[in-house]
């Protein structure tokens, strides 16, 4: 008797791991590699692996941003422009002399600036957060392009060592950089799973009439999450600044989508009140191994946004169709129970 | 005289993954009768209507209708067949006329262009069978909900429904749009058109309706001819067993020295100069027709929605909430009407859902502790005895009643001291309304102030040791004594005169 108890324990722990939305992301993510290792030994080499880790780092940062707002039951399409704002304004005060450190903060005040301006819009004067942030997102471009009058800035001599360490150097062979990002996220994931601040964005995101009745203050948790989530847009304006010494008005075009993509893949709802840190994570690294895969594997650039779009739209279907009916444990659950069959 | 059978149903059951909603169920509705459809949540009503109304194939059984088997696969195919099915929650498309909303899927057309003047003349005639005072022309959005049902009665009937279905129809109106309701039912009637009426509310049955079937556990428990019995017959075949006293017994030791809470001279949106009193042991009722302000003034009271004007004590200290996590502080709380809207976060978990208010007592610093929250739960789900498959699965699993009792549980979480529940047992079962109704006696008499809205007027009279009467935002009178609280007395205040 307790045998079979325990067997059917651990059927249950094996069908409960394979419903997170996180182990088939990773499954995905191991055959994907696997596959272009094959085509391409080449491919799981140090330098592409840490080219992958770079890349992630920086729009990772917008996908956590993503994450929270969708969970909140919002939309942010401002990050990428914020990202290009911040980079250029600590570029261009860098360049007028000022102290890269002093730059910084003045680019991070901006950014909870920006974040402030989302927030009010959208919490007390009540404006849908599409139109706000799509309004910011060109309002902060425009400002990118303003300062730089539409051509990027050379920084090189500019940024001290002890700055751009943070972008390009390495610890333990580890690009500085993705530790910054690893180590933000893994806050960010304790946060908002275990702190009860970060629960009130899930109530607000399920319902907010109901947080309301519930006595949580709505807008204050509304301003929260959209100043945090240009405050993380900033850091990686910032640290792309570190990273490439020049300040480009044209960073980060179309980050936006790409961050909704990766949280969306992770496992966070559109319609708000689900979502994880951990899965948007993995949703992130998917999407830049399979960029850098069509890059080894000598497949034209022109093909990245098309394979993009291809695996969100999947990832949502397939997730759509495995959940339809509730008992089953996912996209790894079906696809065993289909071989079984 | 035996009259002709329009639909009969035979040995109908109903699986569900886990569930048997229906257990070889019958029923048969005769033409041109109004048939009640009677049983407590859970007990398959719906399964029941939807299976008749084609959303879904029954398991197992067989449907007759005028005679010939049927077999919907589908709602389109149900009203092919004469089968009209007004849900609870209307589905209209708010921004486009009657006549449109109407004849949606089949508006008349001469070539590839509508043939409006011909819609609006087909829509007008339908509506003037009804005695509708709008014209098709009208937005529905512009309408008021019973005229919004009215316009998908129209619908069904347009269709040519020989049986027409009403899924609690009167959940959400006012008793003068009810009647309105109940006349065109009769005009249905006339036109030798079926009915299919579900309700909780006993007096509706017995004001419209030839003969009621009663439901229990997903099996058939009996039809009754409606003349020749009484609520008690109804309410005694639904929960299958004898019901001693309907409602909790009176206080008996309210305490007029203390105030647990004064309101004076409130103003807000809708409601002027609202003052009264809550004393320490009583139950304080609040009736009124339905917009007339009574959750309008207790919103404002706790500081969820804005006040204009006044004072609130609580416990002899005026207390001036800026939000309405002040007044939870000082335990004063609010539960919402609207269960579904203002009250559950359907996709949550029960524990999150009962947490969800007393964030920081399931916490330590800002660390939310799994284990406190887990214990909160348990601990209300005991207390409340709510049946829960398990704390960890979403709300939405809930039946109606057991939400309700979820939602209590959360606000009892707080240690009220003031507890103001609005509509407490809309929409649930006789069994939970009675456990509902006995726990705010225990409340009272362990000196939580307790408040309730209600639109039942039996419940007001029932439960309240003392009731305030609103009328179109101001406060017109107030019952206490209990020879003067009948129904005659407070319909009277509510609509404005004096008793």
């Amino acid at each position: 008797m307790s045998v079979k108890n325990g067997k059917t324990t651990g059927r249950n722990l094996v069908k409960k791991f394979f419903a997170q939305r996180e182990t088939s992301v990773l499954i995905i993510i191991l055959i994907a590699v696997a596959i272009v290792q094959i085509i391409q030994p080449k491919f799981l080499n140090v330098s592409n692996l840490k080219s992958i880790a770079l890349s992630v780092s920086t729009d990772g940062l917008l996908s956590i941003g993503l994450c929270l707002a969708l969970i909140l039951g919002g939309i942010e399409l401002s990050v990428g422009g914020v990202a290009a704002m911040t980079c250029v304004l600590t570029g261009y005060l860098c360049l007028a002399g000022v102290n890269v450190w002093a730059a910084c903060l003045v680019s991070v005040l901006a950014g909870v600036a920006v974040g402030l301006f989302n927030g009010l819009m959208i919490s007390k004067v009540g404006l849908p957060p599409f139109i706000v942030t799509l309004g910011m997102m060109n309002l902060s471009r425009g400002v990118a392009y303003i300062l730089t009058k539409g051509s990027p800035l050379s920084l090189s001599g500019y940024l001290p060592d002890s700055f751009r360490f943070l972008a390009t150097g390495e610890v333990l062979g580890i690009p500085m950089l993705f530790i910054i990002f690893v180590v933000i996220a893994v806050v960010a994931h304790i946060f908002l799973m275990k702190s009860n601040v970060c629960r009130n964005i899930f109530y607000v995101g399920s319902n907010e009439d109901a947080a309301k009745h519930s006595a949580i203050n709505v807008d204050r948790v509304k301003i929260g999450v959209y100043v945090t989530v240009s405050v993380l847009a900033t850091l990686s304006g910032i640290l792309s600044l570190g990273r490439f010494n020049v300040a480009t008005p044209e960073l980060s075009v179309g980050a936006e989508t790409t961050a909704i993509s990766a949280a969306v893949i992770g496992g966070t709802s559109f319609t708000g009140g689900v979502g994880s840190i951990s899965g948007t994570f993995l949703g992130i690294v998917l999407l830049k191994v399979v960029n850098s895969a069509l890059v080894m594997l000598n497949v034209s650039v022109y093909w990245q946004d098309f394979v993009q779009g291809a695996i969100l739209v999947l990832a949502v279907t397939m997730d759509y169709v495995t959940h339809k009916d509730k008992s089953n444990g996912g996209i790894i659950c079906a696809l065993l129970n289909k071989v079984r069959k | 005289m035996n009259r002709e059978m329009l639909l009969e149903i035979k040995k109908v059951t109903k699986q569900f993954p886990g569930t048997k909603a229906l257990d070889n169920v019958q029923l048969s509705v005769e033409r041109g009768e109004v048939h009640a459809l009677c049983g407590e949540n859970g007990a398959g009503k719906s399964t029941l209507m939807n299976i008749i109304g084609g959303l879904y194939p029954p398991t197992d059984g067989e449907l007759f209708f005028e005679g010939k088997k049927i077999a919907p696969k589908n709602p389109g195919e149900a009203q092919k067949i004469g089968i009209g099915f007004v849900h609870q929650e209307l589905s209209l498309c708010p921004h486009l006329t009657v006549a449109e909303n109407i004849y949606i899927g089949r508006l008349p057309h001469k070539g590839d262009m509508i043939d409006f003047p011909k819609l609006w003349e087909n829509a007008d005639e339908v509506l003037s069978r009804f005695g509708a005072n709008f014209s098709s022309k009208t937005k529905v959005s512009d309408l008021t909900v019973s005229e919004q049902q009215l316009v998908e009665i129209a619908k069904s009937v347009s269709l040519d429904c020989k049986l027409l279905i009403l899924d609690e129809p009167t959940s959400s109106l006012t008793d003068k749009e009810t009647r309105k309701l109940f006349e065109v039912v009769r005009s249905l009637k006339q036109e030798n058109i079926s009915i299919l009426f579900i309700s909780h509310r006993m007096p509706e049955i017995f004001a419209i309706c030839d003969r009621v079937s009663v439901f229990k556990d997903g099996r058939y428990v009996c039809t009754m001819n409606v003349p020749e019995i009484n609520a008690d017959d109804i309410i005694r075949a639904m929960v299958g067993r004898e019901l001693g006293n309907l409602y909790p017994p009176k206080s008996s030791c309210i305490d007029k020295t203390t105030e647990l809470l004064k309101v004076e001279n409130l103003s807000g949106k809708i409601f002027k100069d609202v003052s009264f009193e809550l004393y320490k042991g009583e139950i304080l009722g609040f009736a009124g027709l339905v917009g007339a302000g009574r959750s309008e003034i207790m919103t404002a009271l706790c500081g969820i929605d804005k006040k204009t004007s006044g004072t609130v004590w609580v416990n002899g200290k005026a207390q001036s909430f800026k939000n309405y996590r002040d007044a939870v502080d000082q335990g004063v709380c609010y539960l919402t009407e609207d269960r579904k809207k203002q009250g559950l976060y359907l996709d949550m978990s029960i524990k999150s859902n009962m947490a969800s208010a007393n964030l920081k007592a399931v916490s330590k610093g800002i660390w939310l502790q799994e284990k406190l929250e887990k214990r909160l739960a348990d601990e209300y789900v005991k207390r409340l005895s709510i049946k829960v498959a398990g704390i960890e699965y979403p709300i939405s699993s809930l039946s109606g009643g057991n939400q309700q009792k979820c939602l209590l549980g959360k606000w009892l979480s707080i240690k009220p001291k003031i507890i103001i529940v609005d509509e407490p047992t809309r929409g649930i079962d006789v069994g939970a309304k009675l456990e509902i109704h006995n726990l705010l006696r225990t409340l009272a008499d362990e000196g939580v102030g307790v408040i309730m809205i209600s639109s039942e007027l039996p419940e007001v009279m029932g439960v309240s040791d003392r009731v305030i009467v609103v009328h179109e935002g101001h406060l017109s009178g107030e019952i206490s004594e209990d020879d003067m609280m009948t129904e005659e007395n407070i319909m009277r205040l509510a609509s404005g005169e004096a008793v």
